[in-house]
């Protein structure tokens, strides 16, 4: 049955939205392929606005991935903006792809990438608009299958109520694994309905199918025990892991939007992965082991998407990018290819060591020099061995002096507020590493001119980390910490003027926290959030603490439990974990060590360069470590 | 700070009239001008780049229809460091585009100039003396349309007030409006009733836009469209002394212009929409 694109009731109303732009698609190498032709049909949501969803690699690679396949469609949905949320309500128009303009719940599927749990909202307004019901126990046999996948889908357990399933890991293999049980499935006219494709998907051991587990809980909240309600449902769901990244190298052909976004380049990630152990990175704990992809797969991928793409901007991306065991060649030989093109190249997360200013230095060869940025994370020397950031003051100075030598004048260090175990003179103690930052490259320049700003994020304990036992900071004391910073740096006559400071307020971190580590109870917080007008939690100007607030005293009145509950309490050894049947590959045993060491500031070693430390990943997931060098080049292209 | 090498210099600038079409009239014209500079690259054309610390494409633009108005004829220059065959660059250019941003047009700018390092700007804007207008007004009958034309085109003068950058402006749209009639051809085979009218409007300070037009048709006669209207730039350009009409403004520059191909002039001969063509000259009229 032909599905008729929405664009004709659409294209009058454009005239009346912010930034029309983005909802009419016609992005360079966007696909739209016949509706009829394919068996399995997926939708692909980024559930935020489009200036920042389509820039999203995850969801550019299995668009690219899926649409490959015979048999298989896939199109994109973003968020829609309050004002065209209004003009849609009005005028009857169904939450809708940007590809051909097809109404959402006309899908197989609407896979959804959740980097950050304050989209949880905006997943609702999505459905709502769609005609699928929020939630999942209310579908039919006609909506699709919600499935959540991103980050934040490693506990998926707030938004269980509204997803049919979630996905960890890695989605290219798992996406057209599911594809396949769909099509199975489809082809055999649908037996057993929904329930039996979501059962068929949950026995496969790598699809989560919240409704098929029951959630009990002890009289003082905690939870006592998650157990699968029917037979064939494994009880625990592992990660997916690809292993050889060279055997994916996508995106092939990027979005290029006509609309501004909020990263303008092509991005390749040169691996996944990370194993320094930085015990508040999230990303760095679930998406072990470190797999580096090839010097000449990174070096093909970037001459075929910047011409694909036209982008004038190569971001080289991964945890920590210049850990690349040959990213001193890959730096080289790019800079070398493209001297005189008027194409820049960026390294977006880097360690503190001096090396990076030889990369730095390589990459602003072709003029365009953008600023370094420097993560040092904790303040003080102790707080930096609590989190496990193994990077001392000297190091730092060391780095920043050999920058402002080869001309930088700016730096940017980041920096976080409310670490397990903090006190009032860790955050100060940012003051004067800022100021020691100001002096050593005045005295190394000679220059009045040089400036650092530090950028300050608040911490939110996630699972599957080392702090996912650990009291959330109240966001009270974040914000006396970081007025009282602030004062320490604006107070100073010699160094203040130097140093810029940016920093958001404590209370959007307590709803994160809520979210990263809530259970299902949690669910009708979102619900009563965005029921009472709640969009786009990740932005500024639409969030409110407020109304999170009084959401969560509502919903969780007849609960033994409360937002403080969630949040700034911690947990011991032995409380269930609402995420602890959903596999990371890290060993629980091994986490709950690397807390107490945390606390107990023991420092633990890289083991791509020393012995496994038994966190537990590869042997669990069948995995390993696979980095380099492979001693190959990154040849010169001939010119075409 | 290391400085890169001084840029090369520019041996050929072209003009290139481009339309924007379809769903593309909601680019701005930031997002065109990001499109283009993609599609330079893309299509491997040897652009210039200014010097200095954030070298930039040598590509200036002679006004930009406003977002959400489609345009048949903008226009853009654009700087080479290498002889470029204009008919190739055309061919290239248009299919490194997202289709709706199309290239229409390009000359290699006259002889003279070719070498200058400095654009002059000026020069070719002022070419652009007027812009002809198609505005279709859906759920309009033809009728209503045209007495509040009649009205409009009767009146000595049409104040409208509009908030601009400079805050809230009042100016007379009449005077610029050298041509307003009904299409009522092309109303009659359009697929939904509607009305349909072209107009030729003089470039002027402050710019007089359809948008203004529009709120003069409803000031003289009450003419309230139901729903937003859809608005084409069909062409910009001298206006002709003798039709009323608009002349192309790249003809100086194919009369003394670089030989440019004999492919360029069957791809101009066939595909260029002549704005003063006989197919359309009917609608606008002194």
């Amino acid at each position: 049955m032909p599905v008729e694109s929405i664009f004709p009731r659409l294209e009058p109303l454009l005239p009346s939205v912010q930034k029309p732009i983005q909802y009419v698609g016609g992005e360079l190498n966007s696909q739209v392929k016949d509706w009829d032709e394919a068996e399995v049909r997926w939708a692909l949501m980024y559930p935020d606005a489009y200036e920042v969803g389509l820039p999203n690699q995850g969801v550019q690679i299995l668009y690219e991935i899926l649409n490959e396949r015979d048999g298989v469609l896939a199109e994109r949905t973003y968020s829609v903006w309050p004002d065209m949320e209004a003009v849609m309500r009005e005028h009857g128009i169904p939450q809708f792809t940007v590809d051909a303009h097809r109404p959402v719940a006309a899908f197989d599927v609407l896979g959804v990438s959740f980097s950050t749990e304050l989209g949880y909202t905006n997943l609702l307004t999505a459905l709502d608009l769609a005609g699928v019901p929020p939630t999942a126990a209310d579908r039919t046999d006609d909506h699709p299958i919600v499935i959540a996948g991103g980050h934040a889908a490693f506990n998926p357990e707030p938004i269980a109520d509204f997803v049919d399933a979630a996905v960890l890991g890695d989605g290219e293999e798992i996406a057209l694994a599911i594809t396949e049980v769909i099509r199975e499935w489809k082809a055999e006219g649908g037996p057993g309905g929904r329930d039996e494709l979501l059962l068929r998907l949950a026995a496969s051991g790598g699809v989560y199918v919240p409704r098929f587990y029951d959630v009990t809980y002890l009289p003082d909240g905690r939870i006592q025990r998650v157990a699968p309600n029917r037979p064939g449902v494994p009880w625990r769901i592992e990660k997916h892991t690809v292993m050889d990244l060279d055997q994916w190298p996508y995106p092939k052909k990027p979005l290029v939007p006509l609309a501004e976004t909020v990263h303008e380049r092509f991005s390749v990630e040169i691996f996944r992965g990370c194993t320094r152990g930085c015990r508040f990175c999230q990303a760095g704990m679930i998406t072990r082991p470190v797999r580096e992809r090839s010097i000449t797969t990174i070096g093909a991928m970037v001459d075929q998407g910047l011409k694909e793409s036209g982008f004038q901007e190569v971001g080289l991306l991964s945890l920590s990018s210049a850990d690349h065991s040959e990213i001193g060649d890959v730096a080289k030989g790019l800079a070398d290819r493209y001297e005189g093109t008027n194409t820049s190249l960026s390294l977006p997360s880097t360690r503190v060591d001096a090396f990076n200013i030889t990369l730095a230095n390589e990459f602003s060869r072709g003029g365009r020099r953008s600023g370094l940025t420097f993560a040092p994370e904790g303040g003080s020397e102790r707080m930096r061995k609590v989190i496990n950031k193994m990077v001392t003051e000297d190091d730092l100075i060391r780095t920043v002096t050999t920058a402002y030598e080869n001309g930088w004048r700016q730096v940017k260090l980041y920096f976080m507020c409310g670490l397990p175990t903090e006190e009032d003179e860790d955050v100060l103690a940012i003051a004067d590493m800022a100021k020691r930052v100001i002096r050593a490259g005045r005295e190394a320049t000679g220059r009045k001119d040089i400036r650092c700003t530090v950028s300050i994020g608040g911490f939110v304990p996630k699972p599957h980390t080392p702090f996912q036992w650990a009291a959330q900071c109240d966001h009270e004391t974040v914000d006396r910490r970081l007025r009282a910073l602030k004062d320490a740096l604006r107070g100073d006559k010699e160094y203040g003027r130097a140093i810029g400071l940016r920093y958001h307020d404590g209370q959007p971190s307590i709803v994160e926290g809520l979210l990263s580590r809530g259970d299902r109870r949690v669910g009708k917080i979102i619900r009563a959030v965005w029921e009472d007008g709640g969009r786009f939690d990740g932005w500024s100007e639409h969030f409110s603490y407020e109304r999170w607030t009084t959401a969560a005293e509502k919903a969780l009145a007849d609960e033994p439990v409360d937002l403080a509950w969630y949040t700034v309490r911690e947990r011991d050894e032995v409380e269930v974990l609402p995420w602890d049947h959903l596999d990371a590959g890290l060993d629980r045993e091994w986490l709950w060590q690397d807390w107490q060491d945390a606390v107990d500031e023991t420092e633990v070693e890289d083991c791509r360069w020393t012995p496994c430390y038994d966190c537990g990943v590869c042997p669990t997931m069948g995995t390993e470590i696979q980095i380099g060098p492979t001693g190959r080049k990154l040849l010169p292209l001939s010119v075409v | 700070m290391p400085e890169g090498p001084a840029p090369a210099p520019v041996t050929q600038r072209l003009r290139v009239r481009y339309a924007k079409r379809g769903r593309l009239r909601f680019t701005s014209h930031r997002d065109i001008s990001r499109a283009v500079e993609r599609a330079v690259r893309r299509a491997g054309i040897p652009v210039a780049f200014s010097g200095g610390f954030t070298p930039h494409p040598k590509i200036s633009y002679a006004g930009a229809a406003a977002t959400g108005v489609a345009s048949e004829a903008e226009y853009l220059e654009i700087g080479l460091t290498e002889i470029r065959d204009p008919a190739r660059v055309r061919a290239d250019l248009d299919a490194a585009l997202p289709p709706g941003l199309d290239i229409v047009d390009v000359v290699p700018v006259r002889a003279g100039r070719v070498g200058d390092a400095q654009p002059r700007a000026g020069a070719f804007v002022d070419r652009l003396e007027a812009s002809e207008w198609r505005i279709r007004l859906d759920g309009v009958s033809s009728d209503d349309a045209a007495e509040a034309v009649a009205a409009f085109m009767a009146a000595g003068s049409i104040e409208v007030e509009r908030l601009t950058k400079k805050g809230l402006r009042r100016f007379d749209v009449r005077a610029a409006v050298s041509a307003c009639e009904l299409d009522r051809r092309a109303a009659e085979s359009a697929d939904a009733p509607c009305a349909i009218l072209r107009m030729v409007v003089r470039h002027s300070t402050p710019a007089v836009r359809p948008d203004d037009i529009l709120t003069g048709l409803r000031q003289v006669a009450d003419l309230a469209p139901p729903s937003p209207p859809l608005v084409t730039r069909l062409a910009q350009g001298p206006l002709r002394a003798d039709t009323g009409g608009l002349a192309d403004p790249l003809d100086p520059d194919r009369e003394t212009g670089l030989p440019s191909g004999d492919d360029a002039e069957t791809a101009r001969g066939q595909e260029r929409p002549q704005p003063g063509d006989a197919a359309s000259v009917d609608a606008v009229s002194a």
